[in-house]
């Protein structure tokens, strides 16, 4: 098929010379390789070795309960909470590839959009650990649901930590679904491209007899818009409701109204950094520069960088709103944040968070990706500091000051927090291997070949 | 006697061919046909007539079956199952419902638009005639099929064959049951 001739485009978003055949092979490739690349063994070896780490640390945790972890009265939130929310704001911008993008036609997001939906997926995965280790008792995090019991008493629907689980619930079921529907079309074709009857077996039982039909292809879309379409408002919600568990309290440096916009902002913008934190190291050691192009990686930047401005802007909105509110109690919680106990964190996240992405307007920088990478890597560690102080030095230092104390991280804070992080490399580089990491359908319609050619008809 | 077959397939090179094949067989008048291509076309779901499908409304259904669900549940707990009263205030607290109902009108959507999906395709279903065509495992990488199906009244086997050729194909199968 390389004698079909190139129709003419403004900007082809993956590089030019590809085929219908070509894009399949190399994509499917990766996965029905019998050589897997040493840096996959490294990877993937280093994800287990934190994994057992983190099997360790809540094995301890279960034995001798959240005392192991830093959290004192008052700071009873510490690192999980910190943990959760970033984790679940970097599954954000896998979503918004997928559905956003999807519903604004931005057609470069079908090179990205399925790892960054796994992304979604394992990050939200590790967020969800966070909530229910915290709860103390973990056995019993059924409790959360509302299910008949003998007990006669059922959650509180007035709380938002309530609303949490149903939102986080959902997003994770959701997210699920969107992904496996994404790619029940790529599992068929492995299965015709395998030749190992076990693979063919499996990813036959996976791909549910797709066989590409056009009156399944009709639904198929229809489900897939329905699906973004129903998507976009709920991840918009997921952030919202997380930041509602701060909002609704009373305590100062959570109460405002603008929490919500500016979690989702920050979100978003931490999400899009673990986007290019594994697109940038993937696509050179699996040659995919060709489908991963240094467009997308413009693009994801240039994201970043606009999110970024909307976090920078949260930021002096916080500042402006606690000295012209009038309240003692946020402008001291803001002066505490700025020259207390937490200064060196306060000013190191704007460091990450403001001053470091504006290096992004640049285009030099932005079409290096060693500086993409270095920059998607500062923001995700300003974005977790972010957390850290919101949570943390609002809760050390609230009202009373003769209950003020300070919070102080255990290794079991550090070995749980870095735990997540290999489970999230371990289920990462296991889809690497075992599941199309690129779309192979929708790579295909970006093709020029792909479009049908109406003039031609007798 | 001659073995009864499903139908008669024909490979095309580009989604092109696919569309005007499509369209040609469907003047002909065949109309137990289908097509088979690797991504969607756009095109080939006009020329086949396949407009409305059944989908939205019941992914509608589902979501107004979740966010009744949702309130209901919140409604009775609150209000009936287990009711606290906090300095008096209404039992019946509205606001502090829309977040879960909305959450439940997502899901049980999003459920029913999956479940929907997989039972109007009529899916999971292992085995289908068109896997018998060894090439057809192509369908999923870079060819095009078109099936004429035995149980189209037009369908006349050395007839269908003939006409499958004058679309110059790439090859004409029989598709075993």
């Amino acid at each position: 098929m390389a004698d079909e001739p190139n129709v003419h485009r403004p900007k082809t978003i993956i590089a030019p010379g590809y085929t219908f055949g070509t894009v399949t092979d190399q994509i499917a490739s990766v996965v029905l390789t019998k050589r897997t690349p040493v840096i996959w063994y490294v990877s993937f070896g280093a994800g287990l070795v934190l994994l057992l780490l983190f099997l360790l640390a809540v094995g301890v945790l279960f034995a001798k309960g959240t005392g192991i972890w830093g959290l004192r009265t008052p700071v009873m939130w510490g690192f999980a909470i910190t943990n959760f929310v970033w984790w679940i704001g970097i599954g954000h911008a896998g979503t918004l590839i997928s559905a956003i993008l999807l519903l604004l036609n931005q057609s470069w997001r079908n090179s990205i959009n399925r790892f960054a939906e796994a992304m979604t997926l394992f990050a939200v995965a590790c967020a969800g650990v966070f909530p229910v280790l915290h709860l103390g008792r973990p056995w019993l995090a059924y409790w959360l649901f509302p299910y008949p019991n003998t007990m006669g008493v059922q959650p509180n629907f007035r709380s938002p930590l309530v609303w949490d689980v149903f939102a986080v619930s959902t997003y994770a079921t959701v997210s699920l679904m969107f992904w496996f529907v994404g790619l029940m079309p790529d599992l068929a074709t492995l299965r015709d491209r395998t030749h190992n009857r076990f693979a063919r077996f499996a990813y036959g039982i996976l791909a549910m007899g797709w066989r590409g039909s056009a009156g399944h292809w009709s639904v198929y879309e229809t489900a897939s818009l329905l699906l973004a379409g129903l998507a976009t408002p709920l991840v918009l919600s997921v952030h919202t409701v997380v930041s509602f568990d701060f909002t609704i309290a009373i305590v100062p440096g959570w109460h405002t109204t603008f929490l919500p916009p500016y979690f989702v902002a920050g979100a978003i913008y931490s999400g899009f950094a673990m986007v290019l934190a594994l697109a940038i190291p993937l696509r050179s050691v699996y040659g995919l520069q060709g489908l991963i192009t240094d467009r997308h990686l413009d693009n994801s930047a240039k994201v970043m960088l606009a999110t970024g401005l909307i976090v920078a802007y949260a930021y002096i909105l916080e500042t402006f709103s606690a000295w012209y509110g009038g309240n003692t109690y946020e402008q001291a919680m803001v002066w505490h944040r700025m020259t207390g106990p937490y200064a060196v964190s306060y000013w190191s996240l704007m460091l990450c968070n403001i001053l470091a992405p504006q290096a992004l307007w640049f285009k030099k920088v932005r079409s290096r990706p060693v500086f993409l990478f270095i920059s998607a890597i500062v923001v995700l560690v300003g974005m977790w500091l972010e957390r850290y102080v919101i949570i943390v030095s609002s809760l050390a230092q609230d009202f009373l000051p003769s209950s003020w104390s300070i919070f102080h991280a255990t290794r079991w804070d550090w070995f749980t927090y870095i735990g997540t992080i290999g489970l999230f490399l371990f289920l990462f580089f296991l889809f690497i291997r075992l599941l199309p990491m690129i779309s192979i359908f929708e790579v295909r319609t970006l093709l020029p070949a792909a479009k049908v050619e109406e003039e031609v008809e007798s | 006697m001659i073995k009864p077959i499903y139908g008669l397939m024909a490979e095309f090179d580009n989604p092109t061919a696919l569309v005007e094949a499509a369209r040609a067989a469907r003047e002909k008048g065949y109309r137990k046909l289908d097509a088979y291509s690797p991504f969607p076309i756009e095109e080939l779901t006009d020329a086949l007539h396949l407009h409305h499908n059944k989908l939205p409304l019941i992914v509608l259904l589902g979501g107004i079956i979740g966010g009744l669900a949702g309130y209901l549940l919140q409604y009775h707990v609150t209000v009936v199952y287990f009711p606290i009263n906090v300095a008096g205030r209404p039992l019946h607290s509205w606001p502090s419902y829309i977040i879960i109902t909305f959450e439940m009108t997502i899901l049980l959507a999003s459920i029913s638009a999956v479940l929907g999906m997989l039972a109007l395709c009529g899916l999971p279903m292992p085995y289908h005639p068109t896997f018998n065509v060894p090439r057809f495992a192509l369908a999923s990488r870079n060819r095009f099929f078109l099936c004429i199906e035995a149980r189209d009244p037009l369908f006349d086997r050395a007839r269908t064959i003939e006409f499958l050729e004058t679309l110059k194909p790439r090859e004409v199968s029989e598709v075993a049951p």
